[in-house]
């Protein structure tokens, strides 16, 4: 009778969860698997009949110092932005959480939103209209300032930076505020009640208990940002070259789809690697 | 310790008016009980006291000490809440030290005062659990140990006992009125339970749509309350049919008065106790829960309630005529 129950229990969790197993089979699993395949191959079987299996592309990474070098200047960028979405994030998801109510926070929140909805490189080129030499920012910094203001910001890296921030920053701050508006007000009321300051609160309660969401922000901005390559390429011109920019090259302009197949796993490897070492600590602040 | 005083406060949410020129004083080492039906501003006098909110006008003293334009983090009160607000990040120990952690109090005195305070609540041995791992009666164990470990002059709750279950709350409630007795602090609640307030309060506070009905000892206010309202919303009232009013021993004129008469002074019978006031009615039904007993009997189509101990309620003829009796210091007069 048991043996029977449990049966059926176990025919239907099967059923229930098939379509999301199939979903990930189909959009993750097997692009994956094919992927991983290509980064085995030495040359791609359209092109050359000859074609073998090796583990040669990954060699290259290892005698190349150039992809080393380039893998170490993303980790170093996506590092840069995620503090600087935390920085700007954080304290934006805070005000809008913590201070402002009612019909102003939905239209904040919208406008937060925003740039997740404009096309990305619609963003980017706008970004380079406001940035590049004698463009808005330096325009108007110059109307506003008595003395001759020359930033010339495009092609830099502090435009790359300005450029992925803008494209993240909703993350931080989607996951900030959901955090933090689900601290229930009595809490902050008696911390209040006991005499704590505003910033006793927002170091002793809100950010504790905020710091899961915060996290998941700063992981969801980390890694796109270490993979990312249209930032870097359009905003950064010379200086723009980083390891997303590479595997694209690969892919794209160079045609050695092997190469970027297997750069792109070192990638993946390298930031679940950075995760699996970061969580212990992660896990420590959390409690 | 110190008392409090309310002075003429009134409150606006909007349009609304939550409290209308309420004055009433809190007295030092005092248990007062703030009841009212939902709305009717109870709470919002509470955060008022409390300093969550500021009143447009009138004064509110915590002892000497004018507050109404002092924020909350400065008035020295200690606050319980209805779902306790315990920091689910901390220890049970550093829920307490919270508030003596905010005051620069020295590392040794706070273990010392955490320790001695969990003693006193009965949780010594729970120092190091999180909030998450206590039952319902521990955390408000916790709740209350965390406003009275810093000394507060005034130690407010709001409807402290709401989220137990019944067993559990009277249980609270003696263990409650124990700790308030043992440091002496002026205590203020809230709550809509008017058996809990009977029970804890040695002052009650009834009010209604914002203003302040009537204040005093729970048996001063329950058995001369100063209108209608109080009558019915603190304990139970049988209010008489003015046709019924003639041949009956009143203590006021009928002329501008109403009457009533409490469930349990009624005694029932079949005939008419004449050195008495009695009534004729027809029993409803009698309804048995154990050592007491409710009869709910129609008097001139008004329906009255009798609450007394089965042992006393003599047999009845089944649904049928029946005789109500009191003595007649027990009607209640309040101006119509």
């Amino acid at each position: 009778m048991a043996d029977l129950a449990a049966a059926m229990d176990r025919r239907r969790l099967v059923t229930l969860l098939s379509p999301a197993y199939l979903w990930l089979l189909v959009a993750v699993f097997l692009p994956l698997s094919a992927m991983l395949f290509f980064s085995l191959l030495t040359d791609l079987p359209q092109d050359a009949p000859d074609w073998g299996l090796t583990l040669d592309n990954y060699g290259q990474f290892l005698t190349n110092p150039t992809y080393a070098t380039l893998l170490w200047k993303s980790l170093k960028l996506g590092v840069m932005v995620t503090l600087a979405c935390i920085l700007i994030g954080y304290p934006c998801a805070l005000v809008l959480a913590r201070t402002i109510r009612g019909r102003a926070r939905e239209t904040l929140f919208l406008l937060v939103i925003l740039p997740f909805w404009s096309n990305s490189l619609v963003r980017i080129f706008s970004w380079a209209i406001v940035l590049r030499g004698n463009g808005v920012l330096e325009r108007s910094l110059d109307w506003l300032l008595p003395f001759d203001i020359r930033l010339n910001l495009m092609f830099t890296t502090p435009a790359v930076v300005i450029g992925l921030v803008h494209s993240y920053l909703p993350y931080v701050i989607l996951t900030s505020y959901l955090a933090l508006q689900a601290i229930d007000d009595d809490i902050i009321e008696a911390a209040r009640s006991m005499g704590a300051s505003r910033w006793t609160i927002l170091r002793r309660l809100l950010l504790p208990l905020s710091l899961p969401g915060l996290l998941a922000g700063a992981v969801l901005v980390f890694v796109p940002v270490v993979g990312s390559f249209m930032e870097p390429r359009i905003l950064g011109g010379r200086m723009g070259t980083y390891y997303g920019t590479v595997i694209e090259d690969q892919f794209i302009a160079v045609y050695n789809w092997p190469l970027g197949a297997a750069l792109s796993f070192i990638l993946l490897a390298v930031v679940l690697l950075i995760i699996a070492l970061a969580s212990p600590v992660l896990k420590r602040a959390r409690t | 310790m110190s008392g409090v005083e309310v002075q003429n406060i009134t409150k606006r949410f909007g349009r609304a008016l939550a409290l209308d020129d309420v004055t009433v004083s809190f007295p030092d080492g005092g248990f007062f009980g703030l009841l009212g039906p939902s709305g009717s501003g109870k709470t919002t006098l509470l955060r008022t006291i409390a300093g969550f909110h500021y009143p447009e006008a009138g004064r509110i003293r915590i002892g000497d000490r004018p507050v109404e334009q002092v924020p909350v983090e400065q008035r020295d009160i200690g606050m319980m809440f209805q779902n306790y607000a315990l920091f689910p990040n901390m220890s049970v120990a550093d829920n307490v030290g919270f508030g003596l952690r905010v005051r620069r109090v020295p590392a040794a005195e706070e273990r010392r005062r955490i320790a001695e305070t969990l003693d006193l609540v009965q949780l010594g041995g729970l120092a190091d659990r999180r909030p998450a791992q206590l039952s319902g009666g521990q955390r408000q164990r916790v709740a209350l140990a965390r406003a009275i470990v810093t000394n507060p002059k005034v130690l407010l709750l709001d409807e402290p006992l709401s989220a137990l279950d019944k067993s559990l709350r009277v249980d609270m409630q003696i263990e409650l009125k124990r700790i308030q007795r043992d440091i002496g602090i002026t205590t203020i609640f809230v709550t809509h339970d008017q058996e809990e307030a009977l029970t804890l309060s040695d002052r009650i506070g009834i009010l209604r749509a914002g203003r302040i009905v009537q204040v005093g000892p729970p048996r001063e206010v329950y058995d001369r309350p100063v209108d209608a309202f109080a009558a019915g919303f603190l304990g139970e009232a049988n209010w008489i049919p003015d046709s019924c009013l003639a041949g009956l021993d009143l203590p006021a004129s009928p002329q501008g008065h109403r009457f009533a008469v409490r469930p349990e002074a009624l005694a029932i019978g079949t005939a008419p106790d004449l050195a008495r006031n009695a009534l004729r009615g027809r029993l409803v039904q009698r309804v048995f829960a154990g050592a007491m007993a409710t009869c709910l009997i129609e008097v001139e189509g008004s329906p009255w309630k009798l609450v007394a101990r089965d042992r006393d309620i003599p047999d009845l003829p089944g649904a049928g005529e029946v005789w109500l009796s009191w003595a007649a210091r027990d009607t209640i007069a309040v101006p119509a």
